[in-house]
């Protein structure tokens, strides 16, 4: 009994350490190089919709902006496509051969490196984007915000989709079978039965979709105009706060500069800690459930 | 001469807040073979874990009492030695997925660390199948991985890695009850073999079983051990009458 | 009325279904195209040539891809398994499970983040970019991706196999080591090669550690290219040819990618089977 003791204590010592030790020493690098900016900017960092490395004024509305509404158009329109697929793969088309093509097909998409999907929107999205903004009298960038969100909406709908479908095969038959019973129609059943007893994990499934969408770099910054101010409508080019990173970090020389940057690499850290953490607890509350 | 080789003293022992078996008194003898038997839920499992301090294993698990083997304390000794010296057969065959036929007679060896020279490996696994009646079927497919085998063939291949060790006790917890007729057969008479070199404790809920190979007999109703003795006065005129209703097939 | 707002509802659950993998084939399609003319033999195995000359080849990402995947291996893997081990060991403890959430959150920090740690830990330090950091970089991404797939393996290895062993007189640390570790192993595997699979496409954290390298460099204290970084590179700048080099090159790693995967996906079926 004594060797089971002191190997699981000593796996628990070093293994705690480790763990612990790395996420410490991620925050707080990112917290120590940030002082610089937290302490000039303060709080107005998050309000200020000047980005100017020239005269050293920086203030992340602008990425904010940009972060928020791209992922948020882009969950809105992969919302309809994840929920279709989950539906049709682990409700109307279950275990058929047809929906293994159309889960495998989508898996795929989950594996894409970030940068190839960037190569290809670059190339055949923004022609189809240009053309729209052409028609609606706007500056024919083809890279907007616009872009990017349907990039995003592309890369993101796997994760949504795959917990999705996990959900929905999960709801019991005879609840179910108890609304067909009733004479209700697939649309009623889905409406009524799985969609209310599936919700937390499909909402968990969103959480996760928009989780991604906020930390997505390489695709991003490829399609969304690489523009440092609040974007006009969703067809003006923008940034996120990935976005600029990646863009003007390598060419950051002004310790303040690389400061604010550092900072707003901070506070994606902290965004998607927190997603985390909210996650795993609707996902633990859901395993309860069953 | 017989002799006890192990013996329980006002034994109980459970789960957490439930106690599965209690109070038990029984003395197994050397080179018998003795059958536990009873009712699903009957506690003669958790009897049988105790002996090689399996039970132990489980969460929230507890016990009062003594166990000897050979008059020294198990709870004194250090468990990986006691198991060396009683070894255990599961129900369900597992010989290890990562390991060959050969490998899976030596895993006591293997597993521990214990270098053998080739010579000396190659004769225990030799001689280990050729007691458990595998020698012939797979001598030439030592190299082979040890689940591609049927189920009977597992099992008796899961004893052969017993008795590699050379362990003076074998508990066995229903190890026929997942195997087809004729297995079952092959394993009773593999059984009947050892028990001249080991003692041998048969968990079992088939009463026929019991009464084709057990020497001895203990019956377990509800935890406590209702009556022990000579299989034969047990089959033939059991003292108890729960003892009887249970032989006789009103319950199991 | 009833029947057929359930007959639109089906209809728009199979249109768009099919509508989402529109894009999909559309951009397969397109990569297979563009991306087979631009691969020769030069293209594969020479270096890149001056912006705007037509010719030259990937040779420094295929090397340097290589060099960091290595390197990174290097990294996480015996690491990755000893905490896979660790979480396995403490899963049911609030302790454990405290742990997890924070691997969870590891998994999900943005790579472009991992790339700003990894600067601020060695590029700075070392004043210089090298292959080194970028290594780090890409460990930080591949070391929670071993992990859960290390937990995940050790927990399909059914009880009575520890029991089994735990009965022929072997200690838990043994057990642990030689018989439930080994018989994990090809899950263990299957999570290694979807890791590289993963790690193989990233391109963010590079950007400022491995930094690129228009050269063949086999120093790790040195600058290093890669496969996705030429692609980000060749497609945001000016010049046909070296659009051309990033579909080529966008279709290499695709390839590479999706065999990972499968092999992967295929494997750990295999070996769940066996167990």
């Amino acid at each position: 009994m004594t060797s089971e003791k002191a190997y699981k204590t000593l796996l628990g010592i070093i293994g705690g350490v480790l763990i612990i030790g790395l996420l410490l020493s991620i925050f707080f690098t990112l917290f120590i190089n940030s002082l610089p900016s937290i302490k000039s900017f303060g709080f107005k960092f998050f309000l200020e919709k000047t980005w100017d490395p020239v005269f050293g004024n920086f203030g992340a509305l602008p990425f904010i902006i940009g972060t928020l509404l791209t992922s948020i158009i882009s969950l809105i329109i992969s919302i309809p496509f994840s929920l279709s697929v989950s539906l049709f793969v682990g409700e109307f088309y279950r275990d058929t051969f047809l929906s293994k093509i159309l889960e495998t097909l989508i898996g795929i998409l989950a594996v894409i490196p970030s940068v190839i999907i960037g190569l290809w929107a670059l190339f055949y999205l923004t022609p189809i984007i240009r053309n729209i903004q052409a028609k609606l009298s706007l500056p024919p960038t083809g890279v907007c915000i616009f872009t990017a969100s349907l990039t995003l909406s592309i890369m993101i709908l796997p994760y949504a989709t795959s917990v999705g479908k996990e959900v929905i095969k999960l709801v019991p038959n005879d609840l179910k079978e108890a609304g067909f019973s009733f004479g209700a129609t697939s649309y009623e059943v889905v409406k009524k039965i799985v969609f209310p007893y599936a919700r937390s994990g499909i909402l968990a499934g969103f959480l996760l979709s928009f989780g991604r969408a906020i930390g997505e770099t390489m695709a991003v910054t490829m399609v969304i105009g690489n523009s440092n101010y609040i974007p006009k409508n969703i067809f003006s080019p923008g940034n996120t706060i990935s976005s600029v990173i990646a863009n003007e970090f390598l060419e950051a020389v002004e310790n303040i500069h690389i400061s604010s940057l550092i900072e707003l690499a901070l506070i994606l850290f902290l965004i998607t800690f927190i997603m985390n953490f909210v996650a795993n607890i609707i996902i633990k509350r859901m395993r309860v459930k069953i | 001469m017989e002799s006890e080789i192990i013996k329980i003293e006002d034994f109980s022992a459970g789960y957490g807040n439930s106690i599965a078996i209690k109070d038990i008194n029984l003395g197994i003898l050397k080179n018998k073979i003795t059958a536990i038997m009873g009712p699903s839920g009957c506690g003669k499992t958790t009897l049988i874990r105790c002996i090689n301090r399996m039970h132990e294993l489980n969460k929230d698990a507890f016990h009062k009492g003594n166990i000897y083997l050979d008059g020294k304390n198990i709870f004194e000794m250090n468990t990986v030695l006691l198991r060396r010296r009683i070894g255990m057969v599961f129900q369900k065959p597992n010989p290890f997925p990562h390991l060959t036929i050969y490998e899976n007679v030596l895993a006591g060896y293997i597993i521990n660390g214990i270098k053998l020279r080739k010579e000396e490996r190659d004769r225990i696994v030799e001689e280990t199948l050729k007691k458990v009646a595998l020698w012939e079927e797979v001598k030439d497919k030592l190299y082979l991985n040890g689940t591609q085998f049927s189920g009977g063939q597992q099992q008796r291949l899961c004893i052969a890695r017993v008795l590699a060790l050379n362990p003076e006790i074998i508990l066995l917890d229903e190890p026929t009850s997942s195997l087809d007729p004729k297995s079952t057969i092959e394993i009773e008479n593999l059984l009947e073999k050892l028990k001249n070199n080991v003692t041998i404790i048969i968990v079992t809920h088939n009463i026929s079983q019991a009464s084709r190979i057990a020497d001895y007999v203990a019956f377990l109703y509800l935890g406590e051990l209702i009556e022990f003795g000579k299989s034969e006065k047990i089959f033939t005129a059991p003292e108890n009458p729960i003892t009887e209703e249970y032989l006789s097939g009103k319950f199991g | 009325m009833k029947i057929f707002k359930d007959k639109i509802f089906r209809f728009f659950v199979i249109f768009f279904s099919f509508l989402s993998i529109v894009p999909l084939l559309f951009f397969f399609f397109t990569i297979l195209k563009k991306g087979f003319t631009a691969i020769n033999w030069e293209f594969l195995t020479s270096l890149p040539k001056p912006p705007g000359e037509i010719g030259g080849g990937i040779l420094n990402g295929i090397v340097g891809s290589f060099i960091l995947i290595f390197l990174a291996s290097f990294f996480s893997i015996p690491t990755g398994i000893f905490l896979g081990l660790f979480l396995y060991e403490f899963s049911d403890k609030k302790f454990g499970e405290f742990c997890n959430t924070l691997i969870d959150v590891l998994q999900g920090i943005p790579s472009i983040v991992i790339g700003i740690i990894a600067y601020l830990w060695i590029v700075k330090q070392m004043d210089h970019f090298s292959a080194i950091s970028g290594a780090i970089a890409l460990s930080l991404i591949f070391l929670p991706i071993i992990i859960k797939s290390t937990k995940e393996s050790l927990q399909m290895i059914p009880f009575s196999l520890i029991e089994s062993s735990l009965s022929l007189g072997a200690t838990y640390p043994r057990t642990i080591l030689k018989v439930i570790l080994p018989c994990s192993l090809n899950g263990i595997i299957s999570g290694i090669l979807t890791g590289i699979g993963r790690i193989a496409g990233e391109t963010a954290p590079l950007l400022f550690t491995a930094f690129g390298n228009p050269f063949l460099n086999f120093n790790i204290l040195k600058p290093v290219s890669s496969l996705p970084h030429l692609i980000f590179v060749y497609t945001m700048s000016p010049y046909e040819n070296w659009h051309k080099h990033a579909w080529g090159c966008a279709l290499i790693l695709v390839i590479i990618v999706l065999f990972l995967n499968s092999i992967s996906k295929i494997g750990f079926r295999r070996w769940k089977v066996k167990l």
